[in-house]
């Protein structure tokens, strides 16, 4: 018998009852992350069935995706109907009341660990090598950076989880994506995972659990590895996964949810062994060598319809694509380029965390946002908007005439106070760039932070290359 | 969950490829606490225009909608979000099956879950189909089987237990609280504790 993969390995750690032909396999959950959204439905079938919820240990409860970007000291702020509309302000409360009554701790407003779902369990060392991880969000996928294995869920299974820790699954395909070369000045593990994307397809990854490997990923930090991880989903993967290694460790000693002391020697000496085997196989190998790799932004509106900022749009002509370019008002063999930009987003699940504000301040410091613009930096979590002021990003951003803003989902999906008009154009670091993803008749161009900021200097669609 | 064993019904047709499940239903949309009348939602601004008005000539707005009871979609139909509200607000609406070359993973398998079947047939068989809005077919799920009006017969890839709860209309989470004691053991029999 050949070897293991990593994904293997993970998934023979957490095999209560083994797949047949008849049944899947019960597969336990070790971290289960709940959001205000996907979760309501799932309590009520709780209640509808007298269960109880069985690890509320396991889970890690926050509010991100319908939350408001301006400080709530009190709910009654939800009630301002400039702040809130009334819906999402019920559905705040609504998880308030859910994880009251089902004794989950919550990290609400007022929390130092409130923020985007992916944010905060690396961020408080919750998501860890080895582990499975599950959220009712597709982008669970980032915390694979880490060596877990993480995967979004629909809120049928929310409420499997909640009630036995537990979900019915098939196993996965496995595919290595081998990425080499070293990345440009100016060009970011986001350009890579868009490029990859644009070569692969949206569902390139379908029905597979990709691992990331290669010398490029070794040399990466883990908001890097994040950023990669996070956009498996937008390749139709259902995972992505990158070994642990000294830098995984590194990030994650000390973490308040991290093992401590012995234990901590223990669980190093545990996820060391998480790696693919010399000997194992893949059902799906891809390369991508990024050594002339340029800044990259989508053209159209799904995330595989990207091109190089220095090369036009291409000229594909089928009716997706034509549909695609005639939302976002642009040309078939003509550049992104010198696009007029009227709002720059930097933030998501994607691209919110400490490097990515720090390289946007840099880019800043000294610079004004153009005029035509509107810039919106969204930190990814309150404990990270704390950390930035602590290192007076805060103080360049503001000075540049860019928004500081509380942390949260924001303007990655339109269902918050944070919306495009119909037909603004919105250079974005988020992860979709679907018609109306961040408001009805929105068009989103997706990008690096590196990109974004470039843009928002010059007011049209910029080459960072020409700003760093 | 709903039974189904089989069913005859119209097709209506959206030849789209890559239909992510923010078009099926757009996020605003997703700050309810209920799923009652999510239907409504459903392809919201591709069925509606800015004044709320239906727009003519999208699928869905036609008149014998209603009798149309399966959706053949272009490849890779509902990639993006793993919203359930996608699947909700399809079966809502009327939809029992969605019939495509392919379809992403999260939203198949939530479909499974809510009794919308997902059927992935091949190129040819969906080449037909995109070329014959309104054509009568069957969806055999016993079988696992689609039916032409042409006669033809495909079959289409269905997991086992999918099939058996779909059939028998049975909810996975009671089946999951049957093994709820192996759960038990293997928390207590592992080599570490998350
Ligand atoms: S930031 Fe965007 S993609 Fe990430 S969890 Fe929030 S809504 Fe989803």
């Amino acid at each position: 018998m050949g070897g293991k993969t990593l994904f293997d390995k993970v998934w023979d750690d957490h095999v209560v009852i083994p797949e047949s032909e008849q049944t899947p396999a019960v597969f336990y959950i070790d971290l289960h992350i709940i959001h205000e959204v996907t979760t309501p439905q799932a309590f009520n079938m709780l209640r509808e069935n007298k269960l109880p919820v069985r690890r509320p240990d396991l889970i890690l409860a926050t509010m991100d995706h319908s939350t408001p970007t301006v400080p709530i000291n009190d709910l009654s702020v939800l009630d301002d109907p400039a702040i809130s509309a009334p819906e999402p302000a019920k559905q705040i409360r609504q998880m308030i009341v859910n994880c009251e009554e089902f004794g989950i701790e919550l990290h609400g407003f007022g929390d130092h660990h409130r923020g985007i779902v992916h944010v905060i369990g690396p961020e408080i060392g919750a998501t860890q090598p080895g582990k499975t991880i599950v959220c009712g969000d597709s982008h669970s996928s980032t915390h694979g950076a880490f060596g877990a294995l993480g995967f979004g869920i629909g809120t049928t299974e929310v409420g499997h989880v909640l009630a036995t820790q537990c979900l019915l699954q098939r196993k996965a395909k496995s595919m290595a994506v081998n990425i080499s070369g070293k990345l440009q000045p100016g060009v970011s593990a986001k350009d890579i995972i868009l490029a990859l994307i644009g070569k692969i397809g949206v569902d390139g990854g379908t029905g597979h659990v990709i691992e990331y490997r290669g010398e490029t990923i070794r040399d990466l930090n883990m908001d890097e590895r994040m950023t990669i991880c996070n956009m498996s989903i937008e390749a139709g993967a259902r995972a992505g996964m990158i070994a642990p290694d000294e830098t995984t460790f590194a990030y994650m000693k000390g973490r308040d949810k991290a093992p401590q002391g012995k234990d901590w020697d223990t669980a190093v000496e545990r996820w060391k062994g998480l790696k693919t085997d010399g000997d194992a196989r893949f059902d799906k190998e891809v390369s991508l060598d990024i050594s002339d790799l340029e800044p990259q932004v989508t053209f159209g509106t799904n995330p595989g319809m990207v091109v190089s900022i220095s090369k036009p749009i291409p000229n594909i002509n089928d009716l997706s694509f034509n549909k695609a370019i005639d939302y976002m008002q642009v040309k078939a063999d003509q550049p992104m380029l010198g696009t007029k930009v009227d709002i720059v987003f930097i933030g998501s699940c994607t691209n919110s965390r400490m490097t990515d504000l720090q390289s946007v301040a840099k880019m800043l410091d000294g610079k004004k946002v153009a005029s035509n613009v509107r810039m919106m930096i969204v930190p990814g979590s309150e404990a990270l908007k704390v950390q930035a002021e602590a290192e007076g990003l805060h103080k360049i951003f503001t000075a540049a005439g860019a928004e500081w803003r509380e942390a949260g989902c924001s303007m990655c999906l339109g269902m918050n106070s944070d919306k495009l008009g119909k037909g603004q154009l919105c250079v974005s670091t988020s992860n979709r760039n679907f018609e109306g993803r961040q408001g009805p008749g929105g068009r989103t161009v997706l990008a690096s932070p590196e990109t974004a900021t470039a843009s928002a200097i010059a007011g049209v669609i910029a080459d960072p290359r020409d700003y760093i | 969950m709903e039974k189904l064993t089989q069913l005859t019904s119209k097709t209506t047709v959206l030849p789209i490829d890559d239909v992510d499940t923010d078009q099926i239903i757009p996020a605003r949309f997703l700050t309810t606490t209920t799923r009652d009348g999510i239907g409504k939602a459903l392809f919201a601004d591709w069925r509606f225009d800015a004044q709320g008005n239906e727009i003519k000539d999208f699928p869905l707005n036609a008149p014998d909608i209603s009798d149309c009871k399966f959706l053949v979609a272009g490849r890779n139909f509902g990639c993006g979000s793993s919203r359930e509200h996608a699947p909700w607000s399809l079966f809502d609406f009327g939809i029992r099956a969605v019939i495509s070359s392919e379809i992403a993973d999260i939203f198949r398998n939530n479909s499974l879950k809510n009794g919308l079947v997902p059927v992935i047939v091949d190129n040819d068989t969906h080449q037909w189909l995109l070329a014959n809005p309104g054509a009568e077919v069957t969806v055999d799920v016993e079988a696992r089987e689609l039916r032409l009006p042409t006669g033809k017969s495909v079959t289409f890839p269905i997991d086992n237990f999918a099939r058996h709860c779909i059939l028998e209309g049975i909810d996975q989470t009671g089946y999951l609280m049957q093994n709820i004691d192996n759960i038990g053991q293997f928390e207590n029999n592992r080599m570490w504790q998350p």
